[in-house]
């Protein structure tokens, strides 16, 4: 007799544990104070940032350095669309994300034309366009920036609508990637990632495939960059389309925590966001040690922190793949 | 006449793009690694001529005398103990890897020269020109800086073409395994060709810093133009490269005159223009996808 497994019993617990703690999150804004909340918003905006880079990366092997585009997009969709057009502020977030989406269609027209590290710097290029026409566009602010217009929301009104969109996105991704690698699409896309050729002959659309992430990452990425500025109200174009402020973070938090993996970016971004803190008066440094830590997992250890943990325990908290359980015991079939 | 000059200052910026870009051309080349770290070790150099030429008292050129030979050893080693472990991975961690050599650069030079924006003092040099017209005068320095890229890449083109090390790298390129079955050492291959990266871009750097100001965040904009370059001229080919860089500076110049805030966003547009048009970009011999 066998069955095909797909849940474990450490991912059983841990659904019912995950459960509880969205719920205690959910409840934040109604006891904790402002600093927290602000503070949480950027731990969730920055888990959603990595685990959709790491769909794109880790999963479908498709690494950008351009995402900071989305983020900045996004920020100054929402500063269009409140400032020049009167968009409420709430609606002006998820249509900002929709923004970012319908531009990375174009984008993503012409980077896929270039593959592996140069489609890496295509991206950047062309994040790098999009930050130049904000700069020469008068009516957002051009190089100075603008202010997002917040007058008529309360602060407490504020901080509990973005607080909530931030959980939106931060658990909105994870979930999201789960489901998308649990489905047949995710099956094709590991599939892709192990062997594109091999993927190809068995009638896997590789292209299609990779393209349509390309949009849904950037719509996430676009929802998790408006959440942010439009929560934080001032947006610069150096800050927004910044490659060191947000795909740097990105990529250490991925590949610190363990790239291809689900677990990996969450604890890749509370790393990251913890430590931040600590060293907030040598920025640089900080980075340093960041770069080095990335070279050092790239060279020597490749899958990161869950990837050690994973090697030492076998526990699988987002189980994506496929176990065959026979009479004997369980084998592996599908990558993982 | 003021859009000849501007063509002429172009073409002559061109140069200077193409030599940036040599470096990135041979590594891809050769064995298709692409350094992410490419422009930070540009700003790297002009940072250590300024030094250098502050504590010896010299000009910034004669610091070449030793940032050259000393980048050849840098990138020799960089291939050896870092980049070899890269080649034939996951591009993934390719890209991880020289992205966080980049960023460690950058930050490195933050901390010891702060983010001010500095310049090499080259002295009547960089101020001396020649009129052709009224309207038309050629610098100096911008004429030295495409003479030296020209050359630099006539030179690394006759290594590969007549040498027998050159030759090595071709086959290298072409085929790595069968390279390696009849006797070509590629550890040695490629440490070579990215110490002549390093040494080029390193060059290159130098003189960036003798033409305009620098800071440690210019890096990724080195990057960006470099990489244009190459596939504005298409891959794989070096002398496609000096083109790539030409267009580049060409289209940069047009786009200035203008408008002073179109400069980049033209070179973009030109790039965005080939990919989307000509893949393989004007010369290309290797594809990109």
């Amino acid at each position: 007799m066998t069955k095909v497994l797909r849940a474990t019993t450490a991912s059983r617990t841990f659904a019912v544990v995950g459960l509880l703690a969205v719920v205690v999150l959910a409840t934040v804004p109604s006891w904790a104070d402002r600093s927290t909340i602000r503070k949480l918003i950027e731990l969730l905006i920055l888990i959603s940032l990595a685990q959709m880079w790491n769909l794109l990366a880790g999963f479908a092997g498709v690494v950008s350095v351009g995402q900071q585009a989305f983020v900045g997009l996004a920020a100054y969709s929402v500063v269009a669309l409140v400032n020049v057009h009167g968009v409420g502020l709430y609606w002006a977030v998820p249509l900002a994300a929709l923004g970012a989406a319908l531009v990375s269609i174009p984008m993503g027209l012409v980077a896929f034309r270039l593959r592996g590290s140069y489609f890496a710097i295509g991206t950047w290029v062309l994040a790098e366009v999009t930050r130049l026409v904000m700069v020469n566009t008068k009516k957002v602010g051009g190089g100075s920036g603008a202010s997002i217009r917040v007058t008529g929301y309360s602060i407490a009104s504020r901080d509990r609508a973005f607080y909530w969109m931030a959980l939106a996105v931060g658990i909105g991704s994870i979930l999201l990637t789960y489901g998308l690698l649990r489905s047949k699409l995710g099956l094709q896309l590991q599939a892709i990632r192990d062997n594109e050729d091999g993927a190809r002959s068995l009638g896997a659309n590789v292209y299609r495939t990779r393209f349509l992430l390309w949009v849904v990452v950037a719509f996430m990425t676009g929802f998790s960059g408006a959440v942010f500025y439009a929560n934080q109200f001032r947006v610069q174009p150096g800050e927004a389309f910044g490659v060191s402020r947000w795909t740097a973070p990105i990529i250490f938090m991925v590949i610190i925590g363990g790239i291809g993996t689900i677990e990996g970016p969450i604890i890749g971004a509370i790393a990251y966001w913890y430590f931040k803190e600590r060293f907030s008066n040598s920025p640089e440094w900080y980075a340093i040690a960041l770069g080095l830590l990335a070279m050092g997992i790239a060279l020597f250890v490749q899958k990161g922190i869950w990837g050690l943990i994973r090697r030492r325990f076998d526990v699988h908290l987002f189980p994506v793949r496929r176990r065959v359980a026979v009479d004997t015991g369980t084998t592996e079939v599908a990558a993982h | 006449m003021a859009w000849v000059n501007a063509i002429v200052q172009g073409i002559l910026l061109g140069g200077l793009y193409a030599l940036l870009a040599t470096g990135l051309s041979l590594g891809f080349g050769v064995m298709r690694l692409v350094n992410l770290a490419h422009g930070d070790m540009a700003v790297l150099a002009a940072f250590l001529a300024m030094s250098t030429s502050f504590a010896l008292k010299v000009h910034p050129f004669v610091t070449l005398l030793l940032i050259v030979p000393g980048a050849f050893g840098v990138g020799y080693l960089l291939q050896r103990l870092v980049f070899d472990r890269l080649i034939g991975g996951d591009p993934a961690l390719q890209i991880v890897a020289t992205f966080g050599l980049s960023i460690v650069i950058e930050n490195a030079l933050l901390k010891k020269y702060t983010a001010d924006t500095r310049g090499l003092q080259t002295g009547k040099f960089s101020s001396r020109s020649i009129r052709i017209t009224d309207k038309l005068a050629v610098g100096w320095l911008p004429l030295v800086t495409f003479i030296c890229g020209v050359t630099v890449i006539g030179l690394l083109a006759l290594f590969i073409n007549r040498t027998k090390m050159g030759r090595a790298f071709r086959a290298t390129s072409d085929d790595p395994a069968t390279a390696q079955l009849v006797g070509v050492d590629k550890r040695r291959v490629h440490a070579t060709a990215t110490g002549i990266a390093v040494t080029t871009v390193a060059l290159a750097g130098v003189l960036i810093g003798a033409k305009s100001s620098f800071d440690p965040t210019t890096g990724p904009a080195n990057l960006i133009y470099a990489f244009e370059a190459v596939i504005i001229g298409g891959l794989g080919s070096l002398w496609g490269t000096l083109a790539g860089g030409i267009a580049l500076g060409v289209a940069q110049a047009i786009g200035l005159k203008i408008n002073p805030g179109y400069g980049e966003l033209a070179g973009h547009l030109l790039f965005l223009t080939v990919l989307a048009t000509r893949p393989r970009g004007m010369f290309g011999k290797l594809d990109n996808r």
